[in-house]
């Protein structure tokens, strides 16, 4: 059975940059830093495509931000996905205004499956997945990985982790929990979010990426498709932790254990 | 309408230990808000964990029924939504833990709430309580304010001592309206990743391994029962299949402050510092003299851990 899957790419920073707050604390400093797909989006992007190339189907790719977030949409045309979608809105989000978004976004596509990264590497909120599914009355399986390892022949292979089940109405999920791995059982439509276990994204080709700038992408402004966009999630200030600093190299592991018996005292 | 409501974890018949910590969060939100403390816990044959909850002194909400058996955050997220609602809560909280990051989340949204994931403490004034949270992987911290009449938050078990047993509360009966049959989610297997070994995030101890191990955990795993220690892994071991996924520390993965972290063939990866700069103690061993670990390690020794881990068991071990 065909799948027809909605995923999505925000763009963040680039998980190696230094991120430094400003001195007002109103924001971080972006000078010099680079932007990307959320690294948990990449795996939403390439579970997308396997599955659509198991079972056939369309891949559409969501943003929610500025006219920039375009790049990261076209990141994951260029990986294969169909045709992309930007909900232009130029000001801050929060999880609450992303979820009702992308559930105008669910009810103009009626997707078969949604699937978003389980967290965003900025933020680190871990919500618009779960919002999502409440608000569409939809199951979740968050966190979702597999049994099988990335070094696996399966990954090798690029197996799917997310299953369609044979009657084609539901996915079986495995999830990264406390205390080991759990399986469930989703009716479809479903909302997923990913797990860095579920899969290697793959790079972008050439030929790829020349596609990519042919492929649909449309736009729709977030102001019209009638949702509150008054962020909920109102950050008041940003701050740098106290850092730690090192301490001293010891010559070896008689002197590392007097230093921890006798000065630490931990053991 | 200032209560707070903290959803209790239980797993196997017993309260997850994170929970203390979460209710701890709870009292001081109550504190400031002026309002009472209450309780959930859900699950099937909870009799004996909601009587164990009653000793933090708070009314146990007991939600007892066969399809809240497993954790499904979809049969879950009516229950609290209905009981929040009935115990007037201004606050619904739980541990930022799997179970938590994922059923919150789903009751904020079922109440139009705004919410903040692990917490580390609060902030403002009064009764107007603000979030602080880590945000790019611990490299910045947010003051957070929730701009809705529930808020609904989950918290780093490491930033909140763990509640003391204190007075005794009822236990009552929580209403459960959920349609088994109009579920969209079904329960398939849990597979185990049992250990004899101390829980990670509760441990005083962790010895964590990285690529530099090359997929042979034994040094590390000999030392960690050496010194009675959890064990801990990088994404990157675990992403090779090396260990279980339960063992990944950082961003991604667990927070631990254990007193003592030892982290071996390990990088140090800002992804990996955000789950283990709490400790109290880190001792990095590389055979990389420049990797970025030394820059915070308290003790660093440039060696190879497979002559270094074996040597220090073996030290510990005649110490004893
Ligand atoms: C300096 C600064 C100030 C800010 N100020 C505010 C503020 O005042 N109020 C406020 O509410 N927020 C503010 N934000 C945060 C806001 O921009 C976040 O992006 C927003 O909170 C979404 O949360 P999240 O991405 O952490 O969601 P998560 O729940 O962690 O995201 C999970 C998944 O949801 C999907 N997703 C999330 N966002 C998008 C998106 N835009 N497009 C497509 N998919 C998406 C992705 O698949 C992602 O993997 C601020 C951020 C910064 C850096
Ligand atoms: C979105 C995202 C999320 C992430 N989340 C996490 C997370 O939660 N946790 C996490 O850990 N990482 C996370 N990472 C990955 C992180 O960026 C690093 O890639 C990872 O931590 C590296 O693991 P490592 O230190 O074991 O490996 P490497 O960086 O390869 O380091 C191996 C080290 O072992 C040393 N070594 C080799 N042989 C020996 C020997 N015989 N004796 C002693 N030392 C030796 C080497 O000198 C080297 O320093 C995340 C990355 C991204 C992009």
């Amino acid at each position: 059975m065909p799948l027809k899957i909605l995923v999505t790419a925000k763009r963040v920073e680039d998980p190696e940059s230094k991120i430094k707050v400003k001195p007002d604390g109103a924001g971080i400093v972006t000078d010099g830093v680079n932007y990307k797909m959320n690294p948990f989006d990449e795996i939403a992007v390439e579970e997308a495509l396997r599955l659509k190339e198991r079972h056939g189907g369309e891949v559409i790719v969501a943003s929610i931000g500025g006219e920039k977030s375009a790049t990261e949409i076209r990141a994951a045309l260029a990986m294969g996905a169909d045709r992309g979608i930007l909900v232009r809105h130029d000001g801050p989000l929060d999880p609450v205004v992303v979820s009702a978004l992308l559930a105008k976004v669910f009810e103009l596509e009626k997707p078969d499956l949604v699937i978003l990264g389980k967290q965003s590497i900025d933020d680190d909120q871990n919500q618009a997945g779960q919002y999502l599914a409440a608000r569409l009355g939809l199951g979740q399986a968050t966190f979702a990985s597999k049994i099988e390892s990335l070094e696996s022949e399966a990954e090798q292979k690029k197996e799917p982790g997310v299953k369609l089940a044979a009657d084609g109405k539901s996915v079986a999920v495995v999830r990264e929990v406390d205390g080991g791995v759990e399986t469930l059982e989703v009716s479809l439509p479903a909302v997923v979010t990913t797990d860095l276990r579920l899969n290697k994204p793959r790079f972008a080709s050439l030929p790829g990426i020349m596609k990519a700038k042919k492929k649909e992408l449309k736009e729709l402004a977030a102001a019209a498709l009638g949702v509150d966009l008054a962020p909920k999630v109102v950050v008041k200030k940003l701050s740098e932790p106290p850092s730690r600093k090192g301490g001293v190299k010891v010559q070896d592991v008689e002197e590392l254990w007097k230093k921890l018996h006798d000065e630490a005292k931990v053991v | 309408m200032a209560n707070v409501l903290i959803v209790a974890e239980q797993f196997g018949g017993a309260v997850r230990k994170a929970t203390l910590h979460a209710i701890s969060a709870g009292r001081e939100v109550a504190r400031r808000t002026g309002g009472t403390l209450h309780l959930a816990v859900l699950g099937k044959g909870i009799g004996p964990v909601a009587e164990e909850l009653s000793g933090y002194g708070a009314e146990v909400h007991a939600a007892d029924a066969a399809v809240l058996e497993h954790p499904l955050a979809e049969a879950h997220a009516p229950v609290l939504v209905e009981l929040a609602r009935a115990v007037q809560a201004s606050h619904v909280g739980a541990a930022a833990t799997a179970f938590g990051k994922d059923l919150l989340p789903r009751v904020a949204a079922l109440l139009e709430a705004g919410m903040a994931t692990e917490v580390l403490g609060f902030g403002g004034e009064g009764a107007e309580v603000t979030f602080r949270r880590p945000m790019w992987a611990g490299n910045v911290l947010a003051e957070v304010a929730l701009a809705t009449p529930v808020k609904v938050f989950t918290v780093r078990a490491t930033e909140f001592p763990a509640a003391a047993k204190e007075g005794k509360g009822a236990v009552t009966a929580a209403k459960v309206s959920v349609d088994a049959g109009a579920l969209r989610t079904r329960y398939a297997g849990f597979k185990e990743v049992k250990s004899a070994r101390p829980e990670l995030t509760e441990a005083r101890i962790v010895v964590a391994g990285g690529r530099g191990t090359k997929g042979d955990f034994k040094p590390v795993e000999a030392l960690a029962d050496e010194l009675n220690a959890a064990v801990g892994a990088s994404r990157a071991a675990v992403d090779a299949g090396w260990v279980p996924n339960d063992w990944q520390v950082g961003q991604t993965g667990k927070v631990v402050a254990p007193e003592l972290y030892v982290a071996a063939g390990i990088s140090g990866a800002i992804q990996h510092l955000a789950g283990m700069k709490g400790s109290k103690v880190i001792v990095a061993v590389n055979k990389d003299p420049d990797a970025p670990i030394f820059q915070l390690a308290d003790y660093g020794l440039v060696a190879d851990l497979f002559k270094a881990l074996p040597e220090l068991a073996e030290k510990l071990k005649k110490s004893r």
